[in-house]
């Protein structure tokens, strides 16, 4: 066994590195220092994605006849880790991890020429309209309907907590095509042009003040047929894979062992009188720090296995858990760290364009709109216990 | 020993109660946020005419000379209710400091107007630097001419800018440094007030004092301030916990009826076991909260280290048990909880709030530690 990289690794490293420091805009490092919501606005991300498109370094996860840059595990992991260090936005992953899969795995050649593409170049933004009012963990009893009228699907119904549905231009769904006595049975899976007659969009704000999802309502909304993925009453099977690929899969320690360091920073800083003098403090910064050492060391063993050609198994299914409790365990930490300051709410959206000189030190406000929306990392995706019921299940067969 | 409550006080409950369920909406708070001052003068009006604000006021100074125990009645339901009026800046922290510091003659002049709705006062105290420590204070007075000099950046002021008096701490130079009170103008020259909405409603300011000239009488009293801070703090500590016993148990009460009614995979929420254990943790660590809650605030008077103690350990368990509370609170409602589609999340950020205030658990349980001589 070796922790080591090997030299070329450690060339690649090197590249990763340079290729940051020379296109990543200074702006865009700040906003997303200063972004208290789950996502980042495509407006933060636009000058980035363009220079990773231009270095074909988007997807990597994708197969590189879709564009996708043909990393091993071991390189996907130094670009996140390196991509962590220098505080890069996450690239939106409605589109790269999410709908993309789904239609290089089921789509039609016509529907990977035209939306891959504009994936990777970030011409098409996304948003992902699974859960409705009625159906949040038991997502299979969504009711949305979609009825077939010649070369179009005619929609109507509702869905909620949509992830930047006021930013998206198309939106991935799964609608009821039939009705079959098993509810996971006739849902399909279509891509929605947002921008259709018979869309309507609510926001709604979130805990921390910010608004990042929404109600979208569908009245009469024509979508061509040819844009349903894979065949009618399937969709079920690629919403679950394509869930999969939300929950696992992913390398999460190093962002989080970034948002650790930068609240330890705080802690050792005159801006919190010094929180770290207090042994508390210093004991949970290493509590949660050995947390992300395990965590690590999970996703080693994952990529470790894949590089090997096995099967990562148990550990997988995990990592979801332990990831979302992890982060809120940070901002958590970071709300006691500032103490008083926490109580100073500045409600400014988006932060980074704040025009005034803050009551507080600038880069201490995200801190509390952060732990409030970071209450939502144990909720999406399927929620802790839902998890907990899958790996009781899958993992220990009960 | 007799923990029932006496007629008075069970009057005071059912009508704390009925005006919060009556009048206080989740409507009127809202509109309350909205105001210039974070709360409604119509509705402090209405708290100086139902005796609330006189109650903990000596009898002599135009007060119902109620004590601890009745204020946490009435924390209790302002909790229930998110209360944003500065119940806890004007009566219980600047009318208490008043009372412990002042000379007879500031009382005369201040407590019966505290009583009558007419003066809002605020307590300026906590430092940057100084963190949870109520006795670190770098804030200066010296003598000037025939009045003080203040010097010296506050922060965390609970409602300043509606006060017509800030109580501020400073040290006196010229006393061996001894922490004294005074009671400054929020327009006077050389006051800088940076004030701001706070996490859960209500209002807070940092305040700068440049060269603030006082009369030589805006000093409360000439004694030692610390212990006078310490003993009005753990009264501070008791309502506190009054009140998020009440935030607490309005959070249980919604989940519980929020569990009975949405259903996933055709059955209520509250059908699952892991859920229904939840909300029994749930409504122990209330239960726990009621408890500790009602010891601090019937040992409020004691000697300083047993009501410090009581204050101390209160502020510490009810802070661990509301994290607890309102976290499964959010979690149960599942996205409903983490927006502002429901007023979980407003609850939420209340105890949030009350977590932080004059520190949290794990400085009160070092201060018990302390106390209890380890
Ligand atoms: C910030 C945010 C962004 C989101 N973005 C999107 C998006 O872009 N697109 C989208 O489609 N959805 C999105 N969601 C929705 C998310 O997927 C759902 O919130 C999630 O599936 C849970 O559903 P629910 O909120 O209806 O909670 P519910 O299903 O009502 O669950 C409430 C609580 O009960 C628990 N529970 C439910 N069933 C059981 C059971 N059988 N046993 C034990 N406990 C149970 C849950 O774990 C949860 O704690 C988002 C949510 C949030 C908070």
């Amino acid at each position: 066994m070796d922790l080591t990289f090997s030299a070329e690794e450690r060339a690649f490293e090197r590249d990763v590195r340079e290729f940051i420091a020379a296109h990543l805009p200074a702006e865009t490092k700040r906003a997303q220092s200063l972004t208290p919501s789950v996502f980042s606005d495509p407006e933060v991300i636009v000058a980035w994605q363009k220079a990773l498109n231009a270095k074909g370094w988007v997807a990597p996860g994708w197969p590189t006849q879709y564009g996708g840059p043909g990393w091993t595990p071991a390189q996907r992991w130094i670009f996140e880790t390196q991509c962590a260090l220098a505080g890069v936005p996450s690239i939106s992953p409605m589109g790269t991890k999410m709908v993309g899969p789904v239609i290089i795995g089921f789509g039609t050649d016509a529907q990977k020429n035209y939306y891959l593409p504009r994936i990777l170049a970030g011409d098409d933004v996304w948003c992902q309209g699974y859960s409705e009012p009625g159906s949040g963990s038991d997502l299979s009893s969504l009711k949305t309907r979609a009825v077939r009228d010649g070369d179009h699907y005619v929609v109507n119904g509702t869905k909620i907590w949509t992830t930047h549905a006021h930013h998206a231009n198309r939106m991935f769904a799964l609608v009821r095509t039939s009705e079959e006595p098993r509810q996971q049975e006739g849902i399909s899976f279509i891509l929605i042009d947002m921008k259709s007659p018979g869309v309507t969009i609510r926001p709604i704000l979130t805990i921390g003040g910010d608004h990042e999802v929404n109600q979208v309502f569908f009245d009469d909304v024509r979508v061509p047929v040819s844009d349903r993925v894979g065949e009618e009453g399937k969709g079920w099977t690629y919403g679950k894979y394509l869930l999969e690929f939300e929950r696992g899969g992913g390398i999460a320690s190093a962002r989080l062992r970034e948002a650790l360091k930068t609240v330890a920073a705080f802690a050792d800083s005159d801006m919190t009188g010094h929180a770290i003098d207090d042994p508390d403090v210093s004991l949970r910064l290493s509590e949660v720090e050995v947390d992300i050492d395990a965590l690590e060391m999970a996703e080693l063993r994952v990529l470790s296995a894949m590089q090997t050609g096995q099967n990562p198994g148990a550990v997988s299914s995990m990592l979801k858990l332990r990831v979302s409790e992890i982060h809120q365990a940070i901002t958590r930490l970071g709300v006691d760290v500032i103490g008083n300051d926490g109580l100073v709410v500045e409600p400014m959206r988006p932060l980074y364009t704040l025009n005034h000189e803050p009551v507080i030190p600038e880069a201490l406000l995200p801190v509390v709109p952060k732990h409030l929306n970071g209450r939502a990392y144990t909720i999406f995706g399927g929620a802790s216990e839902i998890q907990r019921d899958i790996i009781g299940k899958l993992v220990l067969g009960i | 020993m007799d923990l029932t409550p006496s007629d008075e006080q069970r009057l005071l409950r059912d009508s704390a109660e009925r005006f919060i369920a009556e009048t206080y909406t989740t409507k009127l708070r809202e509109k309350n946020a909205a105001e210039p001052l974070g709360f409604s003068a119509a509705i402090w009006k209405q708290f100086a005419d139902l005796g609330w604000l006189a109650l903990p006021i000596a009898e002599d100074y135009g007060g119902l000379g109620g004590g601890a125990v009745d204020v946490g009645i009435l924390m209790e339901s302002f909790g229930k209710g998110l209360v944003s009026e500065p119940y806890l800046a004007t009566v219980v922290l600047g009318a208490g400091l008043v009372a412990e510091a002042g000379s007879d003659a500031q009382k005369q002049e201040l407590l019966p107007k505290v009583a009558d709705g007419s003066m809002l006062l605020a307590f300026a105290h906590a430092e940057r630097a100084a963190r949870s420590d109520l006795a670190r204070v770098e804030t200066t007075a010296t003598r000037s001419g025939d009045g003080w000099r203040l010097d010296g950046a506050k922060i965390a002021v609970l409602d300043g800018r509606a006060a017509h008096r800030i109580i501020v701490s400073a040290r006196v130079k010229d006393e061996d440094n001894k922490l004294a009170l005074f009671l400054v103008a929020p327009d006077a020259e050389g006051v800088t007030l940076r004030d701001y909405p706070r996490l859960g409603g209500g209002q807070g300011c940092n305040l700068t004092l440049a060269d603030v000239k006082t009369s030589i009488d805006a000093r409360l009293g000439s004694a030692d301030a610390l212990p006078m801070i310490e003993a009005v703090t753990d009264r501070a500590l008791a309502a506190l916990s009054a009140e998020a016993v009440g935030i607490m148990q309005t959070l249980l009460d919604k989940t519980l009826d929020y569990t009975k009614i949405r259903k996933q995979f055709g059955r209520p929420l509250s059908s699952n076991q892991v859920i229904r254990h939840r909300l029994v943790d749930m409504s122990v660590a209330c239960d726990e909260a009621r408890s500790i809650a009602l010891r601090a605030a019937m040992m409020a008077d004691d000697g300083s280290v047993a009501r410090g103690r009581a204050a101390s350990g209160a502020k510490a368990k009810i802070g661990k048990g509301a994290r607890f509370v309102a976290e499964q609170a959010v979690q149960c409602h599942g996205a409903m909880g983490v927006t502002e589609e429901l007023d979980i999340g407003a609850y939420f950020k209340r105890l949030l709030a009350f977590e932080t205030l004059f520190g949290g658990s794990s400085h009160h349980y070092r201060r018990h530690a302390m106390l209890s001589g380890r």
